[in-house]
């Protein structure tokens, strides 16, 4: 008899179609242009970012069609050091919390353009979008953010936004 | 993240999202030797201290919890205890055309395999029906190196 079986491959594979729904297509169709599109609660008068359909906090309709800027704040971070299979980007890298100029609740991405030990709470980012003939219909149409030169933003400025 | 692609200029975009996990897993030293065993075109079952067969091989007795003992080589041929009839095969299933899930007691075994039968039509299948083991020709110790059950003549 020859050797003994140690192991066996058993993956597990999931084939789904997602459907982005009405706000989000108006979002990812407006991103490949250079736009940032939110939402705003008619309720609370919060700007979401990507918009979600539904305000999570009031459950109801967000209505207001919102343009923001592509500059912003980091809010909260995370320096990433984990290798994993897939990955693209060269450790150690900045994956954070990005609260857009005219948005209410922050959106994660990449940031890039500076030391990871140099990212900070308050840093003033812009994005830095891909250019235009390759910009995907998703997140990835915005590379990164990339520090603006700005001063930073006083802790009071996002407090509310965390 | 993921692309979406626009269906037409006024739909909603959508797109293929696949998860996908890669795992492997540890086959224990029971199945490792019911595996390798497949890989040389051959089944084996494992016999308990009350001498019944059982195949698959499991680690314990499930009537007892006492371990088991050698493992015992039964035979490619044995009968349909149970069937199912699957007439819309899925993707990633053991065959592409329809078949019969089917639980394959073998000769000299005292449990039944669930396996497939590749019959072509329900018409084809009956419990307590004679079936042989396929193999594949390219074998990896794996449970596909059994590409399936088909029918034979009665008695053989």
């Amino acid at each position: 008899m020859s050797d003994v079986v140690k192991g066996i491959k058993v993956p597990v594979r999931l084939a789904y179609t997602a459907i982005a729904g009405r706000d989000m297509t108006r979002f990812y169709q407006a991103i490949r242009e250079g736009k940032l599109l939110g939402r705003r609660c008619p309720s609370c008068r919060k700007v979401y970012v990507p918009p979600r359909g539904p305000c999570p906090t009031c459950g109801v309709a967000t209505v207001d069609e919102v343009a923001v800027r592509d500059t912003g704040t980091v809010t909260t971070f995370c320096i990433v050091n984990v290798p994993y299979e897939g990955q693209t980007m060269k450790l150690p890298y900045v994956y954070a919390m990005v609260l857009l100029d005219g948005a209410d609740l922050p959106l994660p991405h990449l940031v890039q353009g500076l030391e990871a030990d140099q990212v900070r709470m308050g840093l003033r980012v812009r994005a830095s979008w891909a250019p235009e003939a390759e910009r995907p219909a998703s997140m990835e149409a915005i590379r990164w953010f990339e520090p603006s030169g700005e001063p930073d933003a006083s802790y009071d400025s996002y407090r509310e936004h965390l | 993240m993921f692309y979406f692609s626009p269906m037409s200029p006024d739909s909603v975009l959508s797109a293929p999202y696949v998860l996908e996990y890669t795992y492997r897993r540890s086959v224990g030293p029971v199945l490792g030797r019911f595996l390798a065993g497949l890989r040389d075109g051959r089944i084996l079952g494992v016999a308990t201290r009350a001498g019944r067969v059982l195949v698959p091989p499991q680690e314990y007795d499930p009537e007892t919890g006492e371990a088991v003992g050698e493992m015992v080589e039964v035979s490619t041929r044995g009968e349909v205890a149970s069937w199912a009839w699957m007439s819309e095969p899925r993707p990633g299933q053991p065959l592409e055309r329809p078949f019969a899930w089917a639980l394959v007691k073998l000769d000299g075994a005292d449990t039944a395999l669930l396996h497939v039968v590749d019959a072509g039509s329900p018409a084809r299948m009956r419990t307590g029906m004679r079936v042989a083991a396929r193999f594949r020709d390219e074998r990896k110790g794996t449970i596909q190196d059994l590409v399936c059950f088909e029918p034979v003549a009665e008695g053989a």
